[in-house]
């Protein structure tokens, strides 16, 4: 498949500068596969990483003679999704046969849907950086997922391969396909735009609870269509479509580098050849797969071994009723209840810290701690521990009860981040850590005085300017005894008695 | 019981009657027709495959469920043919093809489940036009089976197996199934009762899919009785087919006892007669329709314009989603594999195999139906088929508005010659011309027996056509039919063939 390029050679352009010369389009095909119980057309159960085979039936094999019905709990959920992007929901609809033949599809062809889609015309409004972009849904329909194959071989790909696995545990999985209209005028933001509609997708979906929605085990994978047309032109270039974009950041990456190589062919006065490429992880670039040129015949038709789906009016406006707060409403509720501005709403959410901070926030905590908390400290450590923020082994409970000690006195900032230190090292709750560690404020008058008079005996001349009404110069002794105590003594007492000492004797 | 001592030539319900009295074991059955299967197959070739030891232990656990005191069904203990086409746990299933020789299944068609749980006895497989593409079995991969009525002729098909075994006594029972009149037309040709239920009745579960929107299972037998026995053992909603209907079975079992006709409003399809219908099965096909009125049926002619179209219309429906149900054959899975040398691609591997393994008229429809639903010729030809299929209808509907039954011959011929049309398949397709309307709109059709054409001896089939669901009526017309004229005969028309050779003992040293 190495049709020779009309392209000369061309090398990338920048991407600040191919923005300025460009207009690119964007498009995605999302697939979500759904977290039914079993699959979509048998009663397989519907599992990841299940023993290679073993998830399996006449069904799902397509084995001669066998025939799907249709998984109900598919539908509904499919359904769900259509409302929560504001699709119209069929009243009627048929599945569809695609017919190709490759080794993982058990009967060569592959049930879906196609002019008939169950959901259309809807749209999803996202966040790119503070700025709204809604993203119009051309269509939300439901196939069945393919085997999995695996190249045995040194290259790990078809080519060169010694020989090929098939799993078919995967196949006959719910699939959802949700389809996006081109989305013009982004310019620069275009690659943010791609990564911030898949983010929210995600959250949708993940908010439905339909799926489990992780790139990484390919429960949401993505094709990110990009064309460009010269700056101020209302034609669409013409498209690619990249594969094998496996995470958030590999979405906006793609877009960026595919805007970055097709201006660089149409600076070259090239043209763009419709086609499938793959996306490099490591490298962030696109390489050609099959042409579209040269694209296959689906022949699709109406799949005779199904009975159209006609979910009812009221089913419809059933599973409405049911829909949960979605995460554009939920967020703008969490704003208005937490006070906070749209910058802190854009970092949380960069961070996905808006649920963390709203649980520390119902557990007790101040929206400004529980924000400052989650955003600085926990955000660091996780960082340096290479986690999502969610996966570190602290709850927002935890944190809310670090904050409720700081709030009261109990705990010094730098105590504070001990505390957590000794949460995060598994030590056992707050409280615990306090206890074990000996991290608690030290507010007894009588401990702290023997501190204090051994910083003034130590320090004669600043005790001096103390008493001769030099108050500010308190600060210094202050500080040495909180030195002397390991940061432990309450400074608001230390001083206290440091001036009492001082300017009444 | 009169038949006779010769077990093998009861009806159906006779022998279940028998079993259920204590009068014959299931296992006596059994032998009788394992012996001879043995004995006579080898001039008929009815069977594939032959479960000997399966049948006897299906036989005697039915003798024991008797023994035992237990209730025994309708037609437990009764030997059974089962197309070569329904999936069976314990004996291979080939859909007369190379491309599957050998498949051995994993599971059980629900037709195959609810003939063990009926306690019908499955004797084996029997012979099909490959993947039931054809009307005389001539297209198996493994040999033509022959007439009974005349071992040079075609048993007709797909289901010609089916029906030669039930013709030849080889069986009680057999189970065909209809896409475009592939039970009907054998029954025709083989003096046979051959019912295609309403599309829907009956499961296609575990039957390997030709033609899905017009395949349907149904029953091959020697009496509208035994036929409507069969029908109701093996209908009823499958909650593995989504096609299947969610309605009660028709009462066809009480309709075929309840032989009346008066009253009844019959129709003759006017667009069946004329040029290619041969003499002999126009004669007999007119008295039966004076028959009907004799026995007090109102009979009048009714136009169904759209007949016409009906044979071009199916030549791209069916091929159509042949192309795609007959895309999993591909070597990857289960099979014949051919040219896998470790070098070649899986394509390739896939390309070679089905190059192989599938015969002539297979491949002509797999190419029809690929090309039918190409893009840029889907809307002529695919989409075309599917309105006229909706016209078709159309023309039953109307035509069921003015009688209860629709009446015409079942085939415009009798058994042609072996090898006559091998090789001119638009002479093949015509054998369906009649049948193919039903199975476009799904409603239910039955042939019965009504006599032998005069040129050539040989049996010519009355195909009763009624609404989708009313499949009774069917029945009641050929019961109608099959006792008025077997009163006027004096002895079942089927006592009359007489291709196969009873003294030739050859099969016992063939064997199987």
């Amino acid at each position: 498949m190495t049709a020779t390029s009309p392209t000369p050679l061309s090398s990338p352009v920048p991407f600040v500068e191919a923005i300025t010369r460009y207009e690119p389009v964007i498009g995605l095909e999302t697939h979500v596969e759904l977290g039914t119980t079993a699959k979509m057309f048998c009663g397989c159960p519907n599992a990841f990483g299940a023993e290679p085979n073993s998830a399996v039936c006449p069904v799902c094999l397509g084995l001669p003679g066998s025939l799907p019905v249709i998984n109900k709990t598919a539908i509904e959920y499919t359904i769900r999704i259509g409302l929560a992007l504001n699709c119209s929901i069929a009243s009627w609809c048929r599945f569809a046969r695609k017919n190709y033949f490759y080794p993982d599809m058990p009967k060569n062809f592959q049930i879906s849907q196609y002019d008939e889609p169950l959901c259309t015309d809807g749209w999803l409004d996202v966040d790119a950086g503070g700025q709204v972009v809604r993203v119009d849904i051309e269509r939300v329909h439901l196939e069945e997922d393919t085997g999995k194959s695996r190249h045995v071989g040194t290259s790990g790909r078809i080519h060169g391969a010694d020989y090929s696995l098939v799993d078919y545990n995967r196949a006959g999985i719910p699939l959802v396909e949700v389809v996006t209209r081109p989305i013009p005028g982004t310019g620069a933001l275009a690659p943010a735009v791609a990564r911030a509609y898949v983010t929210e997708l995600r959250d949708v979906m993940r908010s439905l609870g339909v799926s489990d929605v992780r790139m990484e085990q390919g429960s949401l994978r993505c094709d990110v269509n990009t064309s460009l047309a010269p700056a101020g032109s209302v034609q669409l270039g013409k498209r690619t479509e990249t594969k094998n974009v496996n995470s958030l950041r590999s979405v906006e990456r793609a877009v960026r580098s595919e805007i970055e190589r097709q201006a660089g062919i149409l600076d070259a006065g090239g043209r763009v050849i419709q086609e499938t490429r793959h996306f490099h992880e490591e490298t962030s670039t696109t390489t050609p797969g099959r042409s579209k040129e040269e694209a296959q015949d689906y022949r699709y038709f109406p799949e005779p071994d199904l009975v159209p789906v006609a979910p009812s009016l009221e089913w419809t406006e059933q599973i409405r009723a049911a829909l949960p707060e979605l995460p554009a409403a939920r967020r703008a509720r969490l704003q208005a209840d937490l006070g906070l501005s749209d910058r802190d709403m854009t970092a949380l959410r960069n961070a996905g810290a808006l649920d963390l901070v709203a649980e520390t926030v119902s557990a007790g905590a101040s929206p400004r701690q529980a924000r400052n908390w989650w955003l600085t400290e926990l955000s660091r450590r996780a960082n340096e521990a290479g986690l999502e923020l969610g996966a570190l082994p602290v709850t927002p409970a935890q944190v809310a009860r670090i904050c409720a000690m700081v709030e009261t006195g109990q705990l010094t900032n730098k105590l504070a981040r001990q505390v957590l230190d000794g949460v995060l090292a598994g030590e056992g709750s707050p409280d615990e850590v306090v206890a074990a560690r000996g991290l608690a404020v030290v507010t007894d008058a009588d401990v702290l005085a023997a501190a204090v008079d051994e910083a003034i005996a130590a320090n004669p001349d600043i005790a001096a300017k103390v008493a001769e009404g030099k108050i500010t110069a308190a600060g210094a002794l202050v500080g040495a005894v909180m030195k002397a105590t390991g940061g432990q003594a309450d400074a608001a007492l230390v001083r206290q008695l440091i001036l009492a000492r001082l300017t009444t004797s | 019981m009169d038949a006779g001592s010769d077990l093998t030539r009861w009806t159906a319900a006779q022998m279940a009657a028998a079993v259920a009295a204590g009068e014959v074991s299931a296992v006596e059955l059994t032998e009788a027709h394992l012996d001879r299967i043995a004995r006579i197959d080898v001039q008929v070739r009815a069977f594939l495959y032959v479960a000997g030891d399966a049948a006897l232990a299906a036989a005697r656990a039915v003798d024991a469920r008797r023994a035992a005191g237990e209730p025994l069904r309708p037609l437990a203990g009764v030997p059974l043919a089962l197309k070569d086409v329904f999936t069976t746990i314990d004996m291979p299933t080939t859909c007369g093809s190379k491309i599957l020789a050998g498949w051995q299944p994993p599971y059980d068609a629900t037709i195959t489940r609810r003939l063990r749980a009926a306690g019908v006895v499955i004797l084996g497989k029997t012979n099909m036009d490959e993947f039931a593409m054809g009307s005389s079995t001539e297209n198996s991969a493994f040999g033509p089976s022959h007439n009974p009525w005349n071992l040079s002729r075609v048993p007709g098909g797909s289901s010609g197996g089916s029906a030669a075994a039930v013709a030849a006594y080889l069986a009680a029972l057999g189970i065909g199934t209809d896409t475009g009149g592939s039970i009907r037309q054998p029954a025709a040709v083989c003096g046979l009762v051959g019912v295609k239920p309403t599309y829907g009745g009956s499961s296609r579960y575990g039957l390997v899919a030709f033609a899905s929107s017009l395949d349907t299972p149904g029953p091959l037998t020697r009496t509208v009785l035994d036929a409507a026995l069969l029908h109701e053992a093996i209908s009823g909603h499958d909650p593995c087919d989504s096609t299947s209907l969610h309605a009660p079975v028709p009462p066809v079992v009480t309709a075929a006892r309840n032989a009346d006709v008066a009253g009844l409003r019959v129709g003759v399809v006017a667009e069946f007669a004329g040029d290619g219908y041969a003499s002999g099965v126009l004669t007999r096909f007119n008295e039966a329709v004076e028959l009907l009125e004799s026995l007090g049926a109102k009979v009048t002619e009714v136009s169904c314009p759209h007949f016409d179209y009906a044979l071009p219309a199916y030549y791209l429906i069916a091929p159509s989603e042949c192309s795609s149900n007959l895309a999993r054959f591909d070597a990857m899975r289960y099979g014949l594999r051919l040219g896998d040398d470790g070098m070649a691609s899986a394509e390739q591997v896939m390309s070679q195999t089905r190059a192989a393994g599938f015969g002539a008229e297979v491949k002509r429809r797999i190419m029809l139906g690929t090309y039918a639903l190409s893009s840029g010729y889907y809307d002529a030809y695919y989409g075309k088929a599917q309105q006229v299929r909706t016209l078709i209808a159309g023309d039953f509907a109307a035509a069921f508005e003015q009688v209860d039954v629709l009446v015409s011959p079942t085939t415009p011929t009798t058994a042609f010659p072996i090898g006559e049309r091998a090789d001119d398949p638009m002479a093949m397709y015509l054998a369906d011309l009649c049948t193919i309307p039903c199975n476009l709109a799904g409603n239910a059709a039955l042939s019965v027996p009504c006599g032998l054409a005069p040129e050539d001896g040989l049996p010519v089939g009355l195909q009763i056509m009624a609404p989708v669901l009313a499949d009774d009526r069917v029945y009641r017309v050929g019961a109608a039919v099959e006792g008025a004229l077997g009163q006027r005969r004096g002895h079942p028309l089927l006592e009359e063939a007489s291709g196969v050779d009873e003294a030739d003992d050859a099969g016992a040293e063939a064997g199987r």
